[in-house]
């Protein structure tokens, strides 16, 4: 416990990562109170739905009525983005919260049996890793129909060998603790010896990583919505909603950034919520990283 | 170990790794009925009714390991099947498309190993100073953005605003015309180098105006990649003892660090740049669609999106020969900068 509070002190004593905790929080309270800023009309079908006003193409500026203007279609983009940062934790919560199951079961078989297991599970780990994420992800996408689910899907099919390598590196080491062999000839069986000695001893590292792998996961399914593969037209996700304004980049000759709120704010919130667990993952690791701590 | 036998064993790693992406693909792709993917050989819709022909032709219905085997019987024969995304077989589509992908990585990967090695370093030389803190936010605001809209801001200011300064696509419509003329040469559909090898100076400048973007918009993030793994590394490396042994000799700061920390440090560095590369060159999917820059990446973002299985498959073959290789020039590398690393074993 002591160790916890020394690490937060840690956290917010330097300025860096104290801004990528200011930034989550903020990020966190959005995702609370985006059903109060930003009210959801009476009678939609879905709230994440964004509300239109009226059906013309071309993107309108920020008014009272709209404070950051209406993309293509007159899709509200300040409800757009507040309801895409719910969205945002969304995916990655259920992401993540998948591929660390995986992760975990198939790391600690590969780990703790070692042998044949293990040399299957790892060559299976080698083959996804030889290969782009992108492109497997995609191809994924391509089967299953475009949706915010297919993409949570394909996003866990690539992130799992990841976690799966680290956990299994970690039972390794662990699995040769005395207190395990302890456990062992105690005749405690592999399942209980796994759950109860190895994993709560070994899982660390992978919480840590996953906690820190929140903004790539954003980052990584803002970026298959951007490719016109994940949420539909009109849903509230920062990168469908940035594909969306592709059509918009260029104004008109007399104004050529007319369209700037368009482009440029769904943009923002990705890149801002992308660094705040950046800011606080390079914090986390100076910490962690003891021959890096030291000086 | 000698050179050659290595070489031969890490080359025979190809065989499992080609075969487990390639199944991986073709069994996704078998989540498709027959008839779903016969419909992808027709191009008129007065043909639906020779689906069953299609599908008997080609033993769509066939059980998995059967179509794989066919397949894998093809391209032992030298063929990879039709990419309709590209119009030609698959093994001239990934030549068409190469060239376009390797000039956006020759300008790249320099750009991006050598500023990333170079900012780490003085980041990690000046540890806690205002230059080392400055570098860290540009490399994590670096990381943190995404890569398309990057793009779409880049061009936004130098395509829109500055008027077509920076524009998309590879070349000019005037200086594409000219390019497949007869007056043009094509040695290695390279734009820039075949520019300099024609001695065609306007060619040069157009091919170049429609590299900036998509160069600066890939190696952003990639820079910041290297410059946080250089620091790192550096900063381990000036912690040991023979800094301390160089310092304590009087040797000024500047040799201490670029000749005996920065050497050391290059490793960890060295294995990333290589698979930065391998990234780079296995198509800049994302870079590649934005700027219409029609590589490796966009076409295969388009079979992908389109269901073309051939091109999927062609693509998967091209990537896992490519990283395997790279793999490989990576170690013999090692092996020049860290003496104390043999090939096929562990540090001494």
């Amino acid at each position: 416990m002591t160790d916890w509070k020394f690490t937060a002190r840690q956290l917010v004593r330097n300025p860096l990562s104290l801004a990528g905790v200011i930034i989550i929080a903020i990020f966190v309270i959005i995702a609370i109170i985006a059903p109060l800023v930003a009210p959801t009309p009476a009678g939609a079908r879905d709230p994440y739905l964004i509300p239109r006003d009226g059906y013309t193409a071309q993107p309108q500026p920020p008014s009272e009525e709209h404070p950051f203007g209406t993309t293509e279609g007159q899709y509200d983009i300040f409800y757009g983005v507040m309801w895409g940062t719910r969205s945002a934790f969304r995916v990655a919560l259920i992401v993540i919260g998948i591929t660390i199951l995986i992760g975990v079961v198939l790391g600690s078989l590969a780990g703790y049996f070692g042998g044949v297991i293990d040399e299957v599970i790892m060559r299976i780990t080698d083959i996804f890793m030889a290969f782009p994420w992108l492109i497997l992800a995609m191809a994924i996408v391509a089967v299953i129909g475009p949706s915010l689910r297919s993409v949570m899907i394909a996003l866990c099919a690539v992130w799992w060998p990841s976690y799966a390598r680290l956990i299994r590196g970690d039972i390794l080491q662990v699995r040769e603790e005395d207190y395990v062999e302890a456990a062992r000839g105690l005749g405690a069986s592999s399942g209980r010896v796994i759950t109860r000695h190895v994993l709560p001893n070994a899982i660390y590292p992978a919480l840590i990583m996953a906690s820190l792998d929140v903004g790539a996961v954003v980052l990584s399914a803002a970026a298959l919505s951007f490719l016109g593969l994940g949420a539909p037209e009109g849903y509230a996700d920062w990168g469908q909603m940035t594909q969306f304004a592709h059509n918009w980049i260029v104004g008109p000759t007399n104004e050529p950034l007319k369209y700037w709120y368009a482009v440029t704010i769904p943009g923002l919130f990705i890149f801002f919520f992308v660094l705040g667990f950046n800011l606080l993952g390079d914090a986390f690791r100076d910490i962690f990283d003891p021959r890096l701590a030291r000086r | 170990m000698e050179l050659r036998s290595y070489i031969i064993r890490r080359l025979l790693l190809l065989i499992p790794v080609l075969w487990g992406v390639t199944v991986f693909i073709f069994g996704i792709t078998m989540f498709f009925s027959p008839i779903e993917r016969a419909s992808l050989y027709i191009t008129d819709i007065k043909q639906i009714s020779a689906l069953p022909e299609i599908i008997a032709l080609y033993g769509l219905d066939k059980p998995f390991y059967v179509q794989y085997g066919t397949w894998i019987n093809q391209v032992f024969h030298g063929n990879l099947g039709w990419s309709t995304v590209g119009g030609m077989p698959v093994w001239d589509a990934i030549w068409h498309f190469l060239p376009a992908t390797l000039e956006l990585a020759i300008f790249a990967a320099p750009l991006i190993v050598f500023t990333g090695i170079f900012l780490g370093t003085r980041a990690a030389a000046n540890k806690d100073k205002p230059v080392d803190h400055v570098t860290r936010i540009l490399a994590i605001s670096g990381w943190s953005l995404p890569t398309f809209w990057l793009g779409l801001v880049l061009m936004m200011v130098f395509y829109g605003y500055f008027r077509g300064f920076l524009p998309p696509d590879r070349l000019s419509f005037w200086m594409d015309a000219l390019v497949n003329s007869d007056a043009f040469i094509r040695y290695t559909h390279i734009n820039t180098i075949d520019a300099i090898l024609n001695l065609n100076g306007r060619v040069l400048l157009d091919a170049l105006r429609h590299l900036i973007l998509p160069v600066i918009t890939i190696s952003t993030v990639n820079i910041a990649f290297i410059m946080r793994l250089m620091r790192s590394s550096m900063l381990e490396s000036l912690g040991r003892g023979y800094v301390l042994t160089a310092r304590a000799k009087g040797l000024d700061e500047r040799t201490v660090v670029n000749k005996h920390a920065r050497r050391n440090a290059l490793i960890p560095v060295i294995t990333v740049s290589g698979y930065v590369f391998a990234g780079l060159a296995s198509g800049a999917v994302i870079t590649e669609s934005i700027f219409s820059f029609k590589g490796i990446g966009w076409w295969a973002y388009q079979a992908a999106s389109r269901l073309d299985i051939p091109s999927i498959l062609g693509f998967a073959l091209f990537t896992g020969v490519l990283f395997v290789l790279v793999n490989l020039i990576v170690d013999i590398i090692y092996t020049r900068v860290d003496p104390r690393v043999r090939l096929g074993g562990t540090v001494q």
